[in-house]
């Protein structure tokens, strides 16, 4: 399926969204770690109710950008703005990491991870009332753990796991949603499930970007694309940003484009250094 | 029977020594579930040490033992998790550098300025809990007191951060200093437990009724609570123990709390999760999807 990008930029159905900032607007950031730089000099706009497919190899400094945009990070330069404002840890930035470090024999049942989501809405002595239950059910719905509320984390599968951590992120109620490879090790099944729930968040106007190594499924999946390698290599629709030149220069290595129809697929070639 | 048990309650200091070991259980307990889940029994250990050398210069300036022991394992606390926190690596070695060498000093400074081994120190040692006097006992209730208000006040905040760190973070919560928050309870849950059960067993304290309690649970509040249940019962039984057959209560009361998590260990229903805590591997690989 092409995706017809000026209709989702002008928000779905139609509807138009409210003239405002852009949802995440990066200006000139640079950053790293102790000595080491890691991004530089990035700048990027991203309008509300976007869904953009972040990708790069190992390295490309995706969770860096992410880590910056949650507020976790301070910039050496330039500056993050999330709604018109400086970005700064809140609910607001929903954030998913990759999952390896959590502690799966941690004893909380999924149910109380995705409560864990209104924590910092609810503030410190208040408990939980019934519309933080409602949101906490809502959100296992929608990402199909409806039935799995009570059981501990541990004994879950990989993908299930997953869906609790997006379901946490939905349990915030936020209107920006930072995804760092949310479909590594879920089915095909569940996978198309996820990206059916992101496509209907964004129609609600909350902002999405997914880190992700799937090429193939970026293409045919999001409306935006960005190409990150210590650097913004290519930002925009999937048919325009995914070029064999573009590609190249983000992965340092021969990836292959296929164009089937209007469909778009990414393989590696073979014949060259297999990179991650 | 009930002679037997009401007999040692019938002396004010014994009832004094029962009232302090039954706090010390539940609030070593609860801070206990935390040290357990992040793994922080060494820094515990560590902390004990360094409070003894509080203790020694406490003794030889004149200072109240708490003021020494609190300022000591406080101090030191926030040390290691601003170390920890700066660096990211684990910090094991260092504190083990650390702890050692401000025990070694409180150890040289002990021989030099206290010409004769004090009882009181020797009990810092091992734990005796009948030398809780009046005034320890309000000490104990109310340090005691303030970190279990302090865990139930940022209870779900404390969760979250030691569930999920960086998530919590990011979502607002202020991780780091919810982090130090912690440390800084161990220290005072350290300090308050060393009267009853001295230096070298606190950790066994702190680390084993909540162990037995992880045991039984896959519940966050279900582990707390059945952790200051145990905490509790190894100190009813430790006093017992130790009021009849005379020996050191520190040593009494973690006797019992280790035989209460040997049993459940035993016939209770999570070997997995005992084998995950003797071998500190993670076990999620194992599990079947």
């Amino acid at each position: 399926m092409v995706t017809n990008v000026e209709n989702v930029q002008a928000g779905a159905n139609g509807m138009s969204p409210p003239a405002g900032p852009p949802a995440i607007e990066v200006e000139h950031l640079s950053i790293g770690y102790h000595e080491e730089q890691v991004l530089r000099d990035i700048d990027l706009s991203v309008t509300k109710g976007s869904l953009v497919g972040l990708i790069g190899p190992n390295g490309s400094g995706k969770s860096t950008l992410f880590k910056t945009m949650t507020g976790l990070l301070q910039p050496w330069s330039g500056r993050v703005l999330i709604n018109g404002r400086p970005g700064k840890p809140g609910p607001d930035v929903a954030y998913v990491p990759q999952t390896e470090t959590v502690d799966w024999s941690f004893p909380v049942t999924a149910g109380q991870v995705v409560m864990m989501g209104r924590y910092p809405r609810l503030g410190i002595i208040r408990w939980p009332r019934a519309r933080d239950h409602e949101v906490v059910a809502h959100a296992l719905e929608q990402v199909g753990m409806g039935n799995f509320r009570d059981r501990q984390i541990g004994q879950l599968s990989g993908g299930q796991r997953q869906r609790v951590f997006l379901a946490r992120a939905l349990a915030q109620e936020p209107s920006i949603l930072l995804l760092d490879e949310p479909v590594s090790g879920v089915d095909a099944t569940t996978q198309h499930q996820i990206f059916e729930l992101l496509d209907k968040l964004c129609q609600q106007g909350v902002t999405t970007i997914v880190a992700s190594h799937d090429l193939s499924c970026v293409a045919q999946r999001f409306d935006h694309v960005l190409l990150l390698n210590r650097t913004v290599h290519g930002y925009g629709p999937p048919e325009e940003v995914l070029t064999q030149e573009l590609l190249n220069q983000t992965f340092q290595s021969h990836l292959l484009l296929l164009r089937l129809g209007t469909r778009t697929f990414v393989v590696e070639d073979p014949h060259h250094f297999h990179h991650d | 029977m009930i002679e037997f048990i009401t007999e040692p309650l019938g002396y004010s200091f014994l009832l004094r020594g029962f009232a302090a070991a039954i706090m010390i259980g539940i609030i070593c307990a609860v801070v206990g579930t935390f040290v357990v889940l992040k793994g922080l029994a060494f820094i515990g250990d560590a902390l004990a040490h360094i409070a003894f050398t509080g203790i020694v210069a406490a003794f030889l300036i004149g200072f109240s033992f708490y003021l020494g022991a609190l300022a000591a394992a406080i101090i030191a606390a926030l040390g290691i998790g601003a170390v920890s926190q700066r660096t990211g690596v684990s910090t094991d070695t260092s504190i083990g550098i650390f702890f050692s060498g401000i025990f070694a000093l409180g150890v040289v400074l002990m021989s030099i300025g206290i010409q004769s081994y004090t009882i009181d120190l020797f009990s810092y040692l091992f734990g005796d809990i009948l030398s809780v006097r009046q005034s320890d006992l309000i000490s104990i209730l109310i340090l005691g007191g303030i970190v279990l208000a302090i865990i139930a006040v940022l209870y779900k905040e404390l969760l979250f951060v030691s569930f999920d760190p960086v998530v919590a973070e990011s979502a607002g919560l202020p991780a780091r200093w919810m982090q130090m928050l912690l440390l800084v309870l161990l220290s005072v849950t350290v300090v308050v437990s060393v009267q009853a059960v001295g230096i070298i067993l606190v950790v066994a304290m702190i680390v084993t009724p909540s162990a037995t309690a992880y045991l039984l649970t896959d519940r966050f509040g279900v582990m707390m609570i059945l952790g200051a249940v145990f905490g509790a019962l190894s100190a009813t039984g430790g006093f017992y123990l130790s009021y009849y057959a005379d020996v050191p209560s520190g040593g009494a009361i973690v006797l019992v709390a280790t035989a209460l998590f040997a049993i459940v260990a035993v016939i209770g229903p999570k070997r997995r999760s005992l084998w995950k805590l003797t071998s500190g591997e993670p076990e999620a690989a194992q599990r079947p999807a």
